[in-house]
């Protein structure tokens, strides 16, 4: 059993490796997600959002509801973690 | 989980530390507009130094301080702070979470204004994320007992 | 990016987290567990993305280590298997 599972391990392994040949190079200028919307970002960030640091623009300003949604899992998992784990018997 | 046990060294470097901690997570959630950090970063600090006064000193002392009921208060706060600035553009007629109409209501003009409501969800996000850590923290060190001077 | 130093800190990656899962003592996999999120920060902080590197340091290094040094005082020690 712990044959296959290595299999299983190595296959899945390799062709994620294999995989990672066909992505774009480490700061390719022609990648896709370097011609689309990042220079928009880069350019107007500046000057639309008066913050300096482009990464909290664009989670706090041009993706809010992101950020909206990230906030209320975390909100929603402190509350389950809170019903789950607390003793029902005291007060 | 956590008992009183009676150790000098250890009580006096984390109360010398924790105000450091918290005045660190204070300045990372302000500063995130011009240096790596934000409302994550900086809640993950505060409750962090939270948890380093439970390892330190006993589970009650930090209760007395972060009581459940707080907890939970701060953490609908802070998603409350969130949604409100969002529902507060949405009344001053533009979209939700558009903050640039805000200028109406502050003294600043359209682009600062942005600034000004990023600052402020930071913030409604810090107090969620420091509330939650602490309070899932306590539930599993203590393992859901709540008495007060409960050993285990 | 320094490709040698990449070289290291992905090759102690890799050794931390095999050890992570083989090792006995879940107390000492906690640890490790702690030491790959760490070297993973290194990792992001030197690709550039120093955000990513500061919520690994806060979450995966410091707070989640926390967490499960607290549920392993719930329970046992040593693994069954």
């Amino acid at each position: 059993m712990k044959v296959f599972a290595l299999m299983a391990v190595i296959i899945t392994g390799a062709a994620l490796i294999y995989s990672t040949f066909g992505m774009p190079d480490w700061g390719d200028a022609d990648s896709p997600a370097n011609t689309h919307v990042s220079p928009r970002y880069i350019e107007k960030s500046i000057e639309e959002t008066a913050t300096p640091n482009i990464v909290t623009s664009v989670l706090a300003d041009y993706r809010g509801y992101d950020t909206l949604g990230e906030t209320t899992v975390i909100f929603t998992a402190g509350i389950v973690c809170m019903l789950l784990l607390r003793n029902k018997k005291d007060d | 989980m956590i008992k009183d046990f009676d150790n000098i060294i250890i009580k006096t470097v984390c109360r010398i530390l924790t105000p450091f901690l918290q005045i660190f997570a204070f300045y990372v959630i302000a500063h995130g507009h011009y240096s790596p950090g934000g409302g994550f970063q900086g809640g993950c600090i505060l409750g962090a130094s939270f948890i380093l006064l439970v390892i330190a000193h006993d589970i009650n002392t930090v209760k007395k301080r972060m009581s459940e009921k707080l907890n939970t208060f701060l953490c609908s706060i802070g998603v409350m702070i969130y949604a409100g600035i969002g529902l507060l553009c949405l009344m001053l007629g533009a979209n939700y979470l558009d903050y640039g109409i805000l200028h109406t209501i502050l003294p600043v003009d359209a682009v600062k204004a942005r600034a000004m409501g990023t600052l402020g969800i930071e913030i409604g996000v810090g107090l969620t994320v420091m509330s939650v850590m602490v309070s899932i923290f306590l539930n599993i060190a203590s393992g859901g007992k709540h008495e007060e001077g409960a050993p285990e | 990016m320094i490709w040698q130093l990449d070289i290291l800190i992905l090759t102690i990656v890799v050794i931390c987290a095999v050890a992570a899962i083989s090792v006995k003592d879940l107390l000492s996999s906690a640890i490790l567990l702690s030491v790959y999120s760490f070297l993973m920060c290194i990792l992001w902080a030197e690709l550039g993305a120093v955000d990513v590197a500061f919520t690994e340091a806060a979450v995966g290094a410091g707070i989640s280590t926390a967490f499960f040094i607290g549920a392993i005082y719930q329970t046992t020690r040593r693994t069954k298997d």
